[in-house]
């Protein structure tokens, strides 16, 4: 079967074409952004003060990857638990993101700024940071060089792999999944 | 007497932080390959295929499995026929940390002060248990914990009444609510019995155990099948998607009890289950 292919920046028209439980392949430019670069950049927007990236229409990748060994692009570089990024991400959506790569579930703020803001919420495989590292082909650190692997990177991708968990019409496919297997 | 040099440990523990947090364990990988024949999810199937060829690639190119490389934790049994020189036990293990972490290119992800969080920048220090053995043999056990899992962890005082069936209720909800979160298949290490503080380092030490190896004893192996099955029903599957393959295994460690308690722990660990073992 042949996989949808995104490529950021996304428009409203484009994140309503996408369905929670869609595999997906991503292509082009998203930026890392974990638990530490999420606090300082919504530290910025209550301050009223620009932020160091523009989010118009970008994917934000958790991920805090390992040092890249001499020669390769990057170490292992898969998802972080998304749950510890809730608390920003309403915030976020209202500054123009149009999605987040993470694993595991977000709260019911998410789900509903997702619907609101027309975002799309995706999931990489967790664990699997050495198979998903082969798809980034460019990486450049765009802020806070000083959280080391939690700093704000600008990341080329070619086939970025990604399932969508939460639509912009609210559904969930960890719900969805887990009832169609549940035996008890 | 015998007697062990501290850079001896030192160079040893620099070898099990690189190796343990590049090569999936032999047990994983063949629990990783039957829970794919029985897996009833095609995502679910196709998530596992994922997670074995991650497996391959981590091989070839020495890049970690994956990209959080843990709380370094050992659990030290050390034989009291031997005596240590040149250093203590605690310096010899975060220099082998930090040069192991330093040398594998492994991520530095701990923080100085829970509150205050500025990284120490070289993943010390480690976190180690130490237990007297008899003997003349030191083994040490590295397993480099997630936080993604670790997050997922629980300790219940429950009470001697809840019996088998309060423990299973306890085990398995707090399964289903932990969810896609700690990067199912997960394995599941229960501590029951002994004290508040007791029961955690068990739950943790379970882990340590080879996947596909029961407990010893008949009536906790078959408790250990129970819960397997049960948290295999919840349809959780890997990655959170839906499927049969919540869990890998479930590893459960007892230890005596007060009569008016009984403590129980669940600390979860991702499918990659790290654990390496070091005997000098």
């Amino acid at each position: 079967m042949e996989l949808k292919r995104i490529s950021p920046p996304l428009d409203d028209q484009q994140v309503l074409e996408l369905k929670a439980g869609d595999t997906l392949l991503i292509d082009g430019v998203i930026y890392s952004a974990r638990d530490a670069a999420h606090k300082k950049l919504v530290e910025l927007m209550e301050a009223g003060k620009s932020l160091p990236l523009d989010l118009e229409g970008q994917i934000i990748y958790y991920v805090g990857p390992t040092p890249a060994k001499p020669g390769q692009v990057i170490g292992s570089a898969g998802p972080t638990t998304s749950g510890r990024m809730d608390a920003y991400t309403p915030q976020m959506l209202s500054c123009g993101m149009k999605g987040c790569i993470g694993k595991g579930s977000r709260n019911n703020e998410v789900k509903e700024a997702l619907q609101t803001y027309r975002g799309v919420y995706l999931a990489a495989a967790g664990g699997a940071g050495a198979l998903l590292s082969q798809a980034i082909k460019k990486v450049e650190i765009v802020a806070y060089e000083e959280l080391g692997p939690e700093a704000i990177r600008r990341m080329e991708v070619a086939g970025f792999p990604v399932t969508v968990i939460n639509d912009a019409y609210g559904n969930d496919l960890y719900e969805q999944g887990r009832l169609h297997y549940a035996k008890k | 007497m015998k007697e062990i040099e501290a850079g001896q440990i030192t160079e040893k523990v620099a070898e099990a932080c690189e190796h343990a947090n590049i090569y999936l364990g032999d047990d994983v990988v063949q629990a990783l390959q039957k829970f794919h024949e029985t897996e009833e999810s095609p995502t679910g199937k196709e998530v596992l295929n994922q997670l074995l060829e991650n497996n391959q690639i981590a091989r070839e190119n020495g890049i970690p499995i994956c990209q959080d490389t843990g709380f370094a934790v050992f659990f030290v049994e050390w034989g009291q026929e031997v005596l240590l020189k040149g250093g203590t036990l605690g310096e010899a293990i975060n220099e082998g940390v930090r040069r192991g972490y330093r040398e594998g290119y492994l991520r530095k992800s701990i923080v100085k002060d829970p509150l205050r969080r500025e990284n120490t920048g070289d993943n010390t220090p480690a976190v180690i248990h130490v237990e007297m053995v008899p003997g003349d043999k030191v083994t040490i056990h590295f397993a480099p914990k997630g936080g993604g899992s670790e997050n997922m962890s629980a300790v219940k005082m429950l009470k001697p009444s809840d019996g088998v069936e309060g423990l299973v209720n306890f085990v398995v909800n707090h399964v289903k609510d932990s969810g896609p979160n700690p990067c199912p298949p997960i394995v599941v290490g229960v501590g029951v019995g002994g004290t508040f503080d007791k029961v955690a380092v068990q739950a943790k030490k379970a882990l340590l155990r080879p996947l596909g190896e029961p407990h010893p004893d008949p009536f906790y192996a078959e408790l250990e099948q129970r819960l397997l099955n049960e948290i295999n029903q919840l349809g959780i599957g890997p990655q959170g998607f839906g499927g049969s393959t919540t869990a890998l295994a479930v590893h459960l460690e007892a230890y005596p009890s007060h009569i008016a308690s009984m403590a129980a722990a669940v600390n979860i660990n991702c499918h990659a289950s790290r654990h390496y073992q070091i005997t000098l």
